[in-house]
């Protein structure tokens, strides 16, 4: 069993709060992504899970142990570093070696565990190397095998892929996330990056400014962010916010940007009667606003019109800048669109998808559906 | 054949001036002062006193080796030879081990205090050393100095600091000892800094204990600049004058005489300029050798 628990845990450095306190549960075998721009305490919790930082408040288990006052070494756990801390002065085989070897393992078992994981991440080529004659991305295997020999309870990883180029970090994500499935263990994982994260944890908790504003699936998280702040640091680009007010014409209900009016569906009239005549914020995602002419029909969409300032074609969409009133959106939109500069265009929203979040920090999202 | 040449010729004959002028040229024109001070402070003395080492004392007669053969044959110059190498090895073991030891421990210190600390321990070394040297013998000298006194006052008998041979090179260590030891001090303590804090976390994190984590991170990372830093000293401990002449002109009878003292004492004091001269080379192969190993250490760290 290695379940971490997060208990009140809180963290300040003299009198900045860095981390508010939280608790958070961490499953067996769960793959957790701690995510939130730089700076938003999502380290200095993992340092306090691994024991490099103190807790100023709160309990941390792993396992069913308190860990508190434990050092690193006795916790069970096993970290990769952002820029890998790999020993220069050793070679690969012995950077692989040391925890053990400091533990106090039989030799043979050393030389087979680090084959072993040497096997599973195609290193075993470069045992005899030191790191400074490795690629990045060979430092980056050297560095989760470093982690895996110990087989500890509990895998830290601390911006892993940063240091890596665009199309090596698709590479290792699609191998990280089947190096967890092979090692069924629990892994804690820190990223500013949301591709990382939604691709894959199996839950995100969402971080901000020392505060935790949301814990969930990567879906949950998408289709429902807690407020405004989620809604857009989840999704490349991000979420169009429009400051708009809800109206009601003849029993129905509008959200009226100004510029333009859009239809809410009759299904979510409950949620939001009680706002009607107040300001809100609408969040639309690019992805769900289409050009008109190709909007698919299974779902209820309203229109409005729009000058398209960009039209950047990217293969399997294009993604518009578009202009309407004082608005400025992104539209993701159909390959097969006409959509050209300077001309006007008609643009559908798919309204079953679109966010209502409070004008007043922390910008709540309004619920809009059970 | 002919052709050829006077092509060749034609087009780089573009005048002296542009030449001195042209980017290659201008480099050579701004390493010329500093080759000019080279030469004048230390190619033409060096040159000068090999050339006087094989003259008689009176500088009027090539004599060959004469010199060195007699100096071979001097029961003193061996015991100065001997004095040499016990005090470099001895001073420079001491100070390469205090540095290291004084370099972590501020290195530990929180940032505000390890500034102040750091500035405090430059002092030894930022003194200029024949000043700190006379400080040390009165503090060394036997009838009305420090250390006898505090001797005295716990009830024990004065000792001779600078009369009695063993004491004396005792004194000289430690006075080259307290000078130094900031040098070593200065320089781990920039290599520490440049050790990433990851790596000890990492250590940490694999179960490395506080000692291990020197052993296996710290020492191995910081090997080659103690290398360095070793070499250097030792050159200039082993040329070491200021110290022995100030705290004991090199007695008691010769005893902490190093070659630099006793090239001054023969050479200028007894007048075998000569003579001097070729004690003084005497210490140019030790000097060479470790100049050697610098040098080669810091072409492999820029690979």
């Amino acid at each position: 069993m290695s379940k971490v628990s997060l208990e009140n845990v809180c963290k300040n450095f003299g009198n900045v709060e860095a981390v508010s306190c939280f608790y958070l549960d961490v499953e067996d075998k769960e793959f957790l992504v701690l995510l939130g721009p730089s700076g938003c305490g999502k380290s200095t919790t993992l340092r306090m899970i691994a024991g490099l930082e103190e807790l100023t408040e709160g309990n941390i288990y792993i396992g069913d142990k308190l860990v508190n006052d434990m050092p690193p070494r006795d916790r069970d756990i096993a970290m990769v570093f952002q820029d890998y801390a790999l020993y220069p002065h050793m070679t690969v085989y012995h950077n692989m070696a040391f925890g053990l070897k400091l533990r106090k393992f039989p030799r043979t078992e050393i030389e087979q565990r680090v084959k072993e994981a040497a096997d599973i991440l195609g290193i075993q080529d470069l045992l005899e190397r030191k790191p400074r004659e490795l690629s990045g991305g060979q430092r980056q295997r050297v560095a989760v095998g470093r982690a895996i020999v110990r087989k500890p309870a509990v895998f830290l990883f601390d911006e892993p892929l940063s240091n890596l180029d665009a199309k090596l970090r698709g590479q290792m994500r699609a191998e990280l996330s089947k190096l967890h499935d092979q090692l069924k263990t629990t892994i804690i994982y820190v990223t500013h990056d949301q591709v990382e994260a939604m691709t894959m944890g199996t839950k995100i908790v969402i971080m901000n400014e020392g505060i935790i504003h949301q814990v969930g699936s990567p879906m949950e998280i998408y289709d429902y962010p807690v407020n405004k702040f989620v809604g857009g640091f989840i999704g490349s680009p991000g979420m169009n916010f429009l400051s708009a007010k809800i109206v009601s014409e003849k029993s129905r209900l509008y959200v009226d940007t100004g510029g333009f009016q859009l239809l809410i569906p009759s299904k979510k009239n409950s949620f939001l009667e009680s706002k009607t005549d107040q300001e809100v914020i609408l969040g639309i995602r690019p992805e769900h606003i289409q050009d008109a002419v190709f909007t698919d029909e299974t779902s209820i969409t309203d229109s409005f019109k729009a000058v398209v300032e960009v039209v950047e074609t990217l293969g399997a969409e294009v993604q518009l800048n578009v202009v309407s009133g004082e608005h400025d959106l992104i539209a993701r939109v159909d390959p097969r669109t006409k959509a050209a500069r300077h001309q006007e265009i008609e643009l559908a929203v798919n309204m079953e998808k679109i966010h209502i979040f409070e004008t007043e920090p922390p910008n709540e999202r309004v619920k809009t559906e059970e | 054949m002919v052709t050829i040449a006077s092509t060749v010729n034609g087009r780089s004959s573009p005048g002296i001036l542009s030449r001195l002028k042209s980017r290659r040229y201008a480099a050579y024109w701004m390493v010329l002062p500093l080759v000019i001070l080279i030469a004048g402070l230390v190619v033409y003395p060096f040159v000068y006193s090999v050339y006087l080492s094989f003259e008689n004392k009176a500088e009027t007669k090539f004599v060959g080796l004469k010199n060195y053969k007699r100096l071979l044959n001097y029961k003193t110059f061996w015991l100065v030879t001997g004095n040499s190498f016990r005090f470099t090895l001895t001073a420079v073991f001491f100070k390469a081990t205090l540095g290291l030891i004084l370099a972590l421990i501020l290195n530990n210190l929180p940032f505000g205090g390890q500034r102040i600390w750091r500035g405090v321990s430059l002092i030894p070394w930022v003194m200029p050393l024949a000043l700190s040297s006379m400080g040390w013998w009165w503090i060394f000298e036997p009838t009305h100095s420090a250390i006898n006194w505090i001797i005295v006052q716990f009830g024990g008998t004065p000792k001779p600091w600078l009369s009695d041979p063993f004491w004396a090179r005792v004194s000289c260590i430690v006075t080259n000892i307290w000078f130094g030891t900031p040098f070593f001090m200065i320089m781990y303590l920039a290599g520490l800094k440049s050790i990433p804090e990851s790596l000890y976390e990492a250590a940490q994190i694999d179960g490395a204990r506080a000692l291990q984590r020197f052993r296996y991170v710290t020492f191995p990372m910081l090997s080659k600049l103690i290398g360095i830093t070793v070499m250097f000293s030792t050159i200039v401990t082993f040329a070491n004058f200021d110290i022995v002449r100030i705290l004991t002109r090199g007695g008691p009878r010769y005893t902490t005489h190093l070659f630099g003292t006793y090239a001054f004492n023969i050479g200028i004091e007894s007048g075998h300029l000569p003579r001097g001269s070729a004690v003084a080379l005497f210490m140019f192969p030790v000097l060479g050798l470790a100049a050697f190993f610098i040098l080669r250490n810091i072409a492999r760290g820029e690979e």
